[in-house]
């Protein structure tokens, strides 16, 4: 390689990282270690600096580049996660190939992690030198660009997806937007008030979601599940499966009469959270968009009852032809993308799990989103808070936080909205109907706006707090003195008090279990198909946490929402409109460059043995049967190396991470391993 | 002068020999254009004879056999010394072979499971000497060495022909390049390559059909009630060392039924062949649970030995503790 030809000149560029790194390593000493040990690999200086980063530290690199004719770079800093792409820019500013220079992590790899001076001086020396005896084998790459086919799929119709949508319709792009369910809405339609301010949810939602429903760039498949994902950012091809909803939307007016007609009642455990009633032929909800219901075939008689039951919907149905379909069929619709944002949202924790408080066992112990249900005003009780018999006020009620969440039996994540959620509640029982609320609480978390400020209201509300985790909740009176004072019915809240140090057992009518968020059931599935991971408790995995929450390790697919972990209303909808935006750039650009890392076949060497065709975590793979070689496509691969690893004949090769590469990288890594014992 | 041929065999077993003589007729043409100056198998020969000889004054020496006595050591050295060419010849010189797989035994246990098993009758104890005192004299053996090693970890070599034994097609290809360096028709080829294989893996030669690889057991051939004659042996559930073993035997053991063991070595460029092979098979294990994956794994008794059945000796591992921290 070039090794023979012209002498290559390396720079080393130590950071001190303020006292991050100068503080546990020796960064001078490590300067001076490249600068003379590895003069004779190539080391023409080495500098360290306070922040190799800032504008100063970066035009020292670009200065020297020019001034010392440097060839190839290398920057001991931080992980190359987070600098990489800063240093590549200076090198290419400078007119170098930016795939030339390399990072040492010796923040993250050494700083960070040793406390000992001596020995994490001597390895910031060894993983300097490894460094640059890879940089030597680097070649020059070039970045691959792909065009951005700017119609773009949004998945999930929430508040997070329909503001996302909006968004990137609004400039003026085409959006399709999948949802699951029959109507747009998400958790939020079935809502009563929203925190802090009390206004009302649909009144602020039903705008939304009737202008992503009217909007003509925005195309709406509701009842539908995104099946299958092909291709690559700007490049995807979505297989859409449009459920059989079994009524024609194109003839349908949405006039209600079927649903009016149809015969058979059931209890709508989706949207009524199983409080209330729906048809077999129903809206999911009044305001439903778009405005066609659907109809239910496990419970409709025309198909329980053997063909040709009942058909009152299809008889009354004044449309012409006949909006009712009973033999529709589900249908497949295949779309061409460039970007993908999945805001899917979330499932409620099941309280059944958690025995000991007795949902699903005791009537009057209820879900938060049951409540939710009950103080609407076109819920099921028609906005009045109502045991389960339907008819009788509660006078004595508790709230109990983190059901399920903040447990180690359950989730140890905290959900985020419960406490607000909560203290809402509590407001809205009192209001409604003047009992006493109690709520059980771990710890209160109010930081949003005007948050803290809603707890000091419901606080002056009277309302009671007993700092205490729920030990149990039962209709057992302790003896027959406690049954009378209390009367039948009553149920038992066991709870240590942690504040006044003692054991409480507060009676009361009505028990409100504020649930947890959990990850949708299915997000590993989801995940797959969209080609990105979740995390061990099930949310979906941001590229960076902090810095970059809504891009994925998938180019082109975003993530907006609970999809990533649990958010109240205003983090939701500032999440859609962030991955609007980001969508919007990449549209803007036309096309894109992406990192050249990736692997390749040498389809001489590769026997055709298939063992890597099903291990692509992006689809990458594809056999060729005609030629017996496997192939990969280089703008799906996101050169995550599975496939290099796997290669028995090591026919597959990864670009910036070849063997020659990371032999020559251990080589330099173990240069001083006689003198230097203490290293290993 | 025709210039000299020998071939010499060091710890192996013979069947790299007896493939030569395999290749019938064609080894008339051997013995017209070389003059054949050292093959121990195959005429009487002595060591003082090739001691005597110039240096660099064998043109070729096929060297089989690994490196485990001092004996072989010395002759390696020797034969280096009076061959302008230098063929590691099979598997054993290459990389150790299943010998090399006493690199996972101190001496010691080595000479423990020879001697003393319950399958050998030495009701005396008896235990080779390196030195005995008979009425004749002294009687010597040579030492056993640590460990094995490889022609190349012993001195410099020159080409590589694969196998156990190298295919007897394949050998007659190579001396047929051979000869024709010999008559000035051809090149040598460049140092360090490997002659007589193919560039690509025994799948490339493999008429079984192959689909994408999801294993959710592994046997031995023996367990297995019925093996289908068409599909790929490792998906059915086979341990087929041929994704990760060089080509050049034309598949012979999958296209007849039984799994590639991996004699022809690593593919190109692959620097150890147990740890590719073993983490492809990782790679395709289709259980996510560590129960579930050990009960697949379970199907491997011996993993050792079979993913570095023949490569051991050249592999990163080379040796375990026991045998390389074994002092004579």
């Amino acid at each position: 390689m070039s090794d023979q030809q012209k002498p290559e000149r390396i720079g080393v560029y130590v950071c001190h990282c303020g006292t991050n790194i100068a503080g546990v390593v020796d960064v001078e000493a490590v300067a001076h270690f490249a600068a003379e040990d590895l003069k004779d690999r190539g080391v023409v200086l080495a500098r360290d600096y306070t922040f190799m980063c800032s504008v100063a530290g970066q035009e020292l690199i670009e200065q020297d580049i020019h001034e010392q004719q440097l060839t190839r770079v290398v920057v001991a800093a931080c992980s190359p996660h987070l600098h990489e792409k800063t240093f590549r820019g200076v090198c290419e500013r400078s007119g170098m190939n930016p795939y030339l220079s390399e990072m040492a992590s010796i923040r993250e790899h050494v700083a960070w992690v040793h406390t000992d001076k001596v020995a994490a001086t001597a390895k910031a020396k060894a993983i300097v030198s490894g460094t640059v005896e890879r940089v030597l084998k680097n070649d020059p790459l070039e970045a691959i660009r792909v065009p951005i086919d700017a119609q773009t799929l949004v998945v999930g119709g929430g508040i997070a997806g329909i503001q996302a949508a909006l968004e990137v319709a609004e400039a003026g792009y085409e959006v399709i937007l999948v949802e699951r369910e029959a109507s747009l809405g998400g958790h939020m339609a079935q809502f009563d008030k929203t925190f802090p301010t009390l206004d009302c949810a649909a009144c602020i939602l039903t705008p939304k979601m009737a202008a992503a429903g009217s909007h003509p760039k925005i195309h709406l498949f509701t009842w539908s599940e995104v099946e299958k994902v092909e291709g690559f950012v700007g490049n995807y091809t979505v297989t859409v499966k449009k459920k059989p909803r079994y009524v024609d939307e194109d003839v349908c007016t949405g006039c209600g009469i079927c649903v009016e007609k149809c015969p058979i009642l059931v209890v709508d455990d989706k949207f009524e959270a199983g409080i209330g009633y729906r048809k077999a032929i129903y809206w999911p909800f009044a305001q439903a968009v778009p405005n066609l219901p659907v109809l239910d075939t496990e419970t409709c008689t025309y198909y329980i009852g053997g063909k040709g039951g009942c058909r009152a919907c299809e008889k009354f149905c004044p449309t012409v032809p006949n909006s009712i379909l009973f033999d529709q069929k589900e249908e497949r619709v295949t779309l061409r993308v460039g970007n993908i944002v999945l805001a899917t949202g979330w499932d409620l924790f099941d309280a059944r799990r958690i025995p000991q408080y007795g949902y699903g066992r005791l009537a009057n112990v209820f879900t938060s989103l049951e409540l939710e249900r009950m103080c609407n005003a076109a819920g099921p009780t028609g906005g009045k808070v109502v045991m389960r018999d339907g008819k009788s006020a509660p006078q004595r009620v508790a709230i109990v936080h983190c059901v399920g969440s903040r447990d180690r039996n359950y989730n140890r994540h905290c959900s985020a909205i419960c406490c607000m959620q909560s203290l809402k509640t509590a407001h809205l029982v009192k209001e409604r109907t003047g009992a006493e609320v109690y709520n059980f609480y771990i710890d209160i978390r109010t930081p949003g706006k005007e948050y803290d400020e809603f707890y000091q209201r419901v606080l002056d509300d009277g309302i009671h707090f007993v700092r205490g985790k729920v030990a149990e909740i039962t209709d057992i009176p302790f003896d027959p003195a406690e049954a009378s004072r209390n009367g039948a019915g009553t149920l038992y809240v066991q709870v240590e008090d942690t504040l006044a140090g003692m054991q409480r057992r507060i009676p009361v009518d009505m028990v409100v279990l504020s649930a947890g968020l959990e990850p949708r059931r299915d997000s590993a599935e989801v995940g797959k198909t969209f080609g990105i991971a979740c995390s061990s408790n099930g949310w979906f995995i941001e590229k960076h946490a902090k810095m970059d929450p809504i891009a994925t390790m998938t180019e082109g697919v975003f993530i907006a929402g609970c999809a990533a972990g649990p958010k109240d209303i205003p983090a939701s909808v500032s999440q859609g409109s962030a991955a609007a935006a980001r969508v919007l750039n990449y549209i803007r650009q036309g096309e894109l460059a992406l990192e050249p890392v990736r692997a390749s076949v040498l389809a001489e060497q590769c026997s055709g043995c298939r063992l890597c065709n099903g291990l692509c975590p992006f689809n990458a793979i594809s056999f060729d049967a005609a030629r017996k070689v496997t192939e990969i496509n280089a703008a799906l691969c996101q050169g995550c190396g599975t496939c290099v690893a796997a290669c028995p004949a090591g026919a597959i090769q990864g670009t910036g991470f070849s063997n020659e590469q990371l032999f020559a990288q251990i080589e330099g890594l173990l240069r001083d391993f006689s003198r230097a014992p203490e290293v290993v | 002068m025709k210039p000299k041929f020998a071939m010499y065999w060091a710890a192996s077993c013979g069947g790299c020999e007896i493939a030569v003589l395999n290749i019938d007729e064609k080894v008339l043409d051997l013995d017209a254009n070389f003059d054949v100056a050292f093959w121990p198998a195959a005429m009487d020969a002595k060591y003082k004879d090739v001691e005597a000889m110039e240096d660099q004054s064998i043109l070729v020496t096929l060297f089989n056999g690994s490196i485990r006595t001092d004996e072989n050591e010395h002759m390696a050295r020797l034969l280096r010394r009076k061959s302008k060419l230098l063929v590691a010849f099979g598997s054993c010189a290459n990389e150790g072979c299943i010998p090399g797989l006493a690199n996972l035994s101190s001496r010691e246990s080595i000479f423990e499971r020879a001697y003393t098993s319950p399958s050998t009758e030495n009701p005396q104890h008896l235990r080779p000497l390196v030195s005995c005192q008979v009425p004749e004299g002294t009687l010597t053996l040579p030492p056993l060495q640590p460990v094995i090693r490889t022609l190349d970890q012993v001195v410099e070599v020159d080409y590589h022909v694969p196998g156990c034994p190298p295919e007897s097609h394949q050998i007659a290809a190579v001396l047929d390049v051979l000869i024709q360096v010999v008559k000035g028709e051809a090149e040598l080829p460049p140092k360090g390559a490997v002659l007589g294989a193919g560039n690509s893996t025994v799948c490339d030669e493999c008429a079984r059909k192959r689909d994408v690889k999801l294993i959710d057991r592994l046997s031995r051939i023996q367990d297995l009630p019925q093996l289908n004659t068409t599909d790929c042996l490792l998906e059915q559930g086979l341990l087929c060392a041929g994704p990760a073993t060089r080509s050049g035997c034309n598949s012979r053991c999958p296209n007849v039924g039984a799994p590639c063991i991996g004699c022809y070595g690593a593919a190109p460029g692959v620097l150890d062949q147990g740890a590719r092979l073993m983490s492809a098979i990782a790679s395709v294990v289709d259980e996510n649970e560590p129960d579930a994956i050990d009960r697949v794994l379970d199907g491997l008794p011996d993993p050792a030995g079979s993913f570095y059945r023949f490569s051991l000796a050249h592999s990163l591992l080379r040796a375990n503790r026991e045998a390389f921290d074994d002092k004579p």
